[in-house]
């Protein structure tokens, strides 16, 4: 245990070591902190309504402005990184341990399956994320519940075809051979040796990932198919802002710029972790 | 190569009737009566009835299923429940628009970024190169929703430069209504394939055809410009063909948010007017794209690379 953290605080001082890799850190720890202590930060109900004040521009009392509803932008921003984080973190690493099952079996497996779970994978791929997500709501209706299926399905692919092909070249390294000819079983060999090799090169992934899935949720809900109003999305931010666009730029500008700047941490995060965890993967793009 | 090709159009055929076929059951396993869900509450049981026989509802799954692939065959995709007219026609309508909103976009991002991407990789580490770096990174983040938005904001509504809504008309209107939205889908694409561009450029560079070409006393600028950057757009190819689907989704917002008609513009008012036959209609038309543009990609690659044939 010793060990692993001290690799784990290996890891953050080489991020925090490269100047992007830091400017991440610091967008992203600060996106998590206003998200976890979001009920303490806001200045204002991120829901209650006070129509006396409604359509405001920025001033000390509403940093942000004010919407249609008279609701404090502000407070709807860091709420809505709440939001943004509920659907990113379980969709992607759900999707990152079924991918990571499927992805091992694939590799390990005999080669029917492997061909069958490709073909799954290309299936899923095959269909153009938002579309899928549009089919899938329009049949089972909006909810965040929804999104999470959506991305969590739309992301299986890219971590199970990456768990395959890692999970391939060490099938025939050495210590995996060495282990099979001492009679390991193959849930040992799989669960013990394997997935430690393999979880490093999916959680740089998943960091690469978030940030689509935080598009997505906010694009969803731009189109009012996300999450349901009040709950105060980025994605939602923006559709209030787009229908008022003529009478205030501040909404716009409040669910825009949240939305940039968690997709610029997360991407410098995990670009950062990628140089760091495997450098060889950087080489390979 | 032709191997190759027959391969490759097989494996795309199968994709694509599993995914029909999933998309088929997907719409089966709703619960619910989908003829309720089409007709609405208020619907009279004889109309229910009628197209529950049309739908061939009361048939059993695999059945069904026959039907469905056998209307696909001749590209009958169901009728429009609300005008009666045909979903593929209605589609097929949609499509154009948005093809050229996706064909604009890719055209200025990759000459751009193609561009870029061989300044950056002829001269290394100047600071052209770091700023090209700097703002690939920022900008492949940026959703083209978000891009969209604030450009609507700041070119249409503030600056009153471009126009803020729809398609446009003649040949001028529809380029200057145009230019936002292919502006707002391109831009990640541009840092995209600039660092693409950049990456396999100095690989080539160091090739040997390329010092022999320096050798024969070519003008450097020849032989960046046409020997080097000849093979190092390659990759380019295989991007946009498997970013299709991403261009597609792009496209949707981009499409409601300059209002501009389109496969997104129908499947959204179709969601919300619950037009299901034509969501499924645009969806599985927008899958068929997706997939025939990948394995274009793929073959393009194969006959301008013959190792990506053994590789795949």
């Amino acid at each position: 245990m010793a060990k692993s953290r001290s690799e784990l605080g290996q890891i953050i001082h080489g991020v925090a070591r490269d100047p992007l890799g830091l400017m991440g850190l610091i967008i992203v720890g600060t996106i998590v902190f206003c998200a976890i202590f979001a009920y303490w930060i806001v200045p204002f109900d991120p829901v209650g309504m006070n129509i006396k004040d409604r359509l405001q521009g920025p001033s000390w009392t509403h940093l942000l402005g004010t919407d249609q509803l008279g609701r404090d932008t502000f407070s709807r921003v860091i709420a809505g990184g709440q939001v943004a984080l509920q659907v990113a973190l379980p969709a992607v690493f759900g999707a990152m341990a079924i991918g990571l099952t499927l992805g091992m079996i694939a590799g390990y497996g005999p080669k029917w399956l492997d061909n069958l779970l490709m073909l799954f994978f290309d299936t899923i791929r095959s269909f153009p994320t938002v579309m899928f997500a549009l089919a899938v709501v329009a049949l089972v209706g909006p909810s965040l519940q929804t999104v999470v299926f959506v991305v969590m399905a739309t992301s299986i692919p890219t971590y199970g075809r990456v768990a395959r092909t890692q999970t391939l070249t060490l099938r025939n390294s050495e210590f995996i051979l060495a282990e099979r000819s001492m009679g390991a079983s193959m849930k040992r060999i799989l669960g013990v040796h394997m997935l430690p090799n393999i979880v490093g090169v999916l959680a740089v992934l998943a960091a690469m990932d978030i940030p689509t899935v935080i598009a997505l949720e906010a694009g969803l809900s731009f189109l009012g198919l996300g999450v349901k109003p009040p709950t105060p999305s980025w994605g939602a931010l923006l559709k209030d802002g787009y229908s008022l666009i003529r009478q205030t730029p501040w909404l716009v500008v409040g669910g825009g710029l949240p939305i940039i700047l968690a997709t610029l941490g997360f991407t410098f995060l995990g670009e950062s972790l990628r140089d760091v965890v495997d450098p060889k993967l950087r080489k390979q793009r | 190569m032709l191997l190759y090709a027959i391969r490759r159009f097989g494996l795309a055929l199968l994709i694509l009737i599993v995914a029909v076929t999933v998309m088929f059951l997907m719409i089966r396993a709703v619960p619910g009566d989908p003829v309720q869900i089409m007709l609405g509450p208020r619907a009279t049981p004889e109309l229910q009835a009628r197209l529950t026989a049309e739908l061939a509802l009361d048939q059993p799954i695999w059945k069904q299923l026959l039907i469905f692939y056998g209307n696909l065959m001749q590209g009958d995709l169901g009728i429009d429940v609300f005008s009666g007219r045909s979903v593929t026609a209605i589609v097929f309508e949609q499509l154009p628009h948005t093809l050229w909103l996706i064909l604009g976009s890719i055209a200025w991002s990759a000459t751009l970024g193609i561009a870029l991407g061989a300044y950056a990789a002829a001269h290394p580490n100047t600071l052209i190169d770091r700023i090209t770096a700097a703002i690939s990174v920022s900008f492949v983040a940026a959703p083209a929703f978000v891009v969209a938005l604030l450009s609507l904001l700041i070119f249409a509504v503030n600056l009153q430069w471009f126009p803020a809504i729809g398609a446009g008309e003649g040949f001028w209107g529809r380029l200057d209504h145009l230019v936002l939205p292919a502006f707002a889908i391109g831009l990640s694409w541009v840092g995209y394939i600039a660092r693409l561009v950049r990456a396999s450029m100095l690989e080539v560079m160091g090739e040997s055809h390329i010092r022999t070409a320096r050798a024969f006393g070519i003008h450097e600028r020849r032989v960046v410009m046409v020997y080097a950057l000849r093979i190092a757009i390659l990759p380019v190819v295989t991007v946009i063909g498997v970013g299709m689907g991403f261009l597609l989704s792009s496209a949707v917002f981009a499409e409601i948010v300059f209002a501009r008609p389109g496969l997104g513009k129908l499947v959204i008012d179709s969601i919300t007017t619950r037009n299901y036959p034509i969501v499924m209609g645009s969806v599985l038309i927008s899958t068929g794209l997706f997939v025939v543009s990948t394995a274009l990609a793929d073959l393009i690659n194969a006959w301008l690379d013959p190792r990506a044939r053994t590789a795949a």
